[in-house]
């Protein structure tokens, strides 16, 4: 192995400049104070060159594996973000566990997801859970969920090409309200609604999409998250274990629920609809406590659902006409 | 005994001065004299102008500086160090923006400034800055107004109403009689012109007044205006004085 990184060896890489007075740090405190913590990295001319042949498949030095399997979700919605994730951990086709934690607490209001290397989204959003703490300690309040997923991406930008492995979710509730970031080692950091990540995400998707809407109930969302990865873990070999949701909410997150996904109890949907008659006819609500299962194939879209209660019982069509 | 001990900055005296900031300190007391005054929903800004000489342009001489769309400072003393330390504060807005997605706090590049101040206190081979500041703002998404001040130590503080620079003293003085909990605009603003005006002798020309309220609304009051509140003081005056008069009607008999 000597002779394998001695061919790469010439001088050590400057990293960082000495911070000298006299030359002046120029303002960059703070672009010091949010930036990497200094790390070691192949003690050669090109260490991305170097880490690339042993963490890249397909090419010939190929020496660490690293494990992707996953499927883990994440959506906002008007009371917060439902946060679900599997638990499988897999190295090519061995099952190394099947109780991973995939949700990282980073603080007690700032949720982190794990896709790609585990080892990578472990590390990273420790040192995020600190370097989030010591900007609370030094500005008298909690750190934006913007901020703390550019923290993220701006300590993994450096190990850009260096074989990092990690696409993960950062979430939270801060004062513009519920967030949500996804940010990878390939440096990107977007932001939006929804997201999937993992080699079940394209399932994940396939649930998750027809099934989204901002308006969604709190346990409508809780039940979409979990339906969706399960069906994920039906169909990706790397995905499976059990389903973890947790929600984000004003005051923080809470652990919702540990579902096996063996139990087929996911596969078939049942969903109480007394929330949506709620909405649709009051009058009715209050007088008839119904309590109606539909299949999954009827409830792609929510706000139809009254069409599709009428459309199923045409007997409750002339009491529901009058509303 | 004290000349052996000034200097070298990094050199602590017996009965613990550090010689050198306290003649920054000095330095400061030369410059020209800056008011900082907190009112309810608004805080001000003003500064004694030096004399503009025949031949200079006095544009281009500025005391209050803008360190962001939400953060304005003024300082005293030595204005080559304000520059320095101005552009450093302006390059630790952006890249707080950059990293952060956010303006910064007025106490957070209040701390800075303070710690670059600082650091030149702790270093070989370099001089202490010779300028206090004050800074003014406003929090992002927030209405309360804020007045910070700095000065060579590195010291910062919050304060209601604070002046630098010449004759401080005097002027802090007055400010602590006269300031009230909750002023309005119009009364900061004449609290202001006042207090500078009892280190500034020549009046109106040589005040510059900026006013800062929610939501990034900066003035910049114009020399007639600036006048038209000094004549409004000076009435006021000629009143107070009026009645403080033995009166040439009620006689006690």
């Amino acid at each position: 192995m000597d002779a394998y990184v001695n061919a790469f060896r010439t001088t050590l890489p400057t990293w960082f400049d000495e911070n000298g007075i006299a030359g002046g740090s120029f303002g960059l405190e703070a672009a010091e104070e949010f930036a990497m913590p200094a790390f070691d990295v192949p003690a050669c001319n090109n260490p991305v060159g170097f880490l690339k042949t042993i963490t890249d498949e397909s090419s010939e030095g190929y020496r660490i594996k690293i494990q992707h399997g996953t499927t883990t979700l994440a959506f906002s919605f008007k009371d917060g973000v439902i946060v679900a994730v599997d638990s499988r951990a897999t190295a090519g086709g061995y099952i190394a566990s099947q109780t991973v934690k995939k949700v990282i607490e980073i603080n007690p209001y700032l949720l982190g997801t794990m896709a790609g290397g585990a080892a990578d989204c472990q590390y990273w959003e420790r040192d995020l859970g600190r370097r989030c703490r010591l900007y609370e300690l030094k500005n008298k309040e909690l750190i934006s969920v913007a901020a703390a997923s550019k923290l993220l991406a701006n300590m993994v930008y450096p190990y850009k090409g260096m074989g990092l492995s990690m696409g993960t979710m950062i979430t939270g509730w801060d004062k513009t309200g519920p967030n949500l970031f996804y940010v990878d080692s390939d440096g990107s950091r977007l932001k939006s609604n929804l997201f999937s990540v993992g080699s079940g995400s394209t399932f994940a998707y396939g649930v998750l999409d027809p099934g989204y809407d901002y308006e969604l109930d709190v346990n409508a969302a809780i039940d979409l998250g979990r339906r969706s990865i399960y069906h994920a873990t039906y169909r990706d070999a790397g995905s499976g274990g059990s389903v973890n949701v947790y929600h984000v909410k004003e005051g923080g997150w809470e652990f919702i629920s540990c579902d096996d996904t063996s139990i087929p109890d996911l596969h078939i949907c049942i969903l109480p609809f007394k929330v949506y008659l709620d909405q649709s006819a009051p009058q009715l609500a209050s007088c008839h406590k119904f309590e109606l299962s539909l299949s999954i194939k009827e409830l792609l879209r929510g706000r139809h659902a009254k069409q599709l209660i009428l459309a199923a019982w045409p007997s409750l069509y002339q009491i529901v006409q009058g509303f | 005994m004290t000349s052996s001990y000034d200097r070298a900055l990094t050199v602590f005296s017996p009965d613990g001065h550090l010689f050198q900031v306290e003649y920054a300190l000095e330095a400061v007391r030369k410059g020209t004299c800056a008011v900082g005054v907190r009112g309810q929903d608004c805080v001000v800004l003003g500064v004694e102008k030096k004399s503009v000489l025949k031949l200079q342009d006095p544009r281009t001489v500025r005391k209050i500086v803008m360190l962001d769309d939400h953060i304005c400072m003024a300082f005293a003393g030595l204005s080559a160090d304000a520059r320095v330390l101005v552009n450093k504060a302006r390059i630790e807005c952006q890249s707080y923006r950059l990293s952060v997605e956010d303006p910064v706090t007025v106490e957070y590049i209040t701390r800075y400034i303070a710690g670059v101040q600082q650091k030149y206190t702790q270093s070989g081979g370099v001089r202490p800055f010779g300028i206090s500041t004050l800074i003014i703002g406003f929090d992002p998404h927030d209405k309360t107004p804020k007045l910070y001040q700095t000065d060579p130590s590195g010291i910062y503080s919050a304060w209601k109403a604070n002046a630098i620079g010449r004759s401080s003293k005097t002027v802090r003085e007055f400010l602590e009689k006269n300031h009230k909990d909750d002023l309005s605009k119009e009364e900061s603003i004449k609290l202001t012109v006042k207090s500078l005006l009892e280190v500034v002798q020549t009046g109106a020309k040589n005040i510059e007044i900026t006013i800062m309220s929610a939501g990034n609304i900066i003035e910049n009051l114009k020399v007639d205006e600036v006048d038209k509140i000094v004549k409004e003081i000076e009435e006021e005056k000629k009143e107070a004085d009026k009645k403080k008069k033995p009166g040439t009607g009620a006689s006690i008999q």
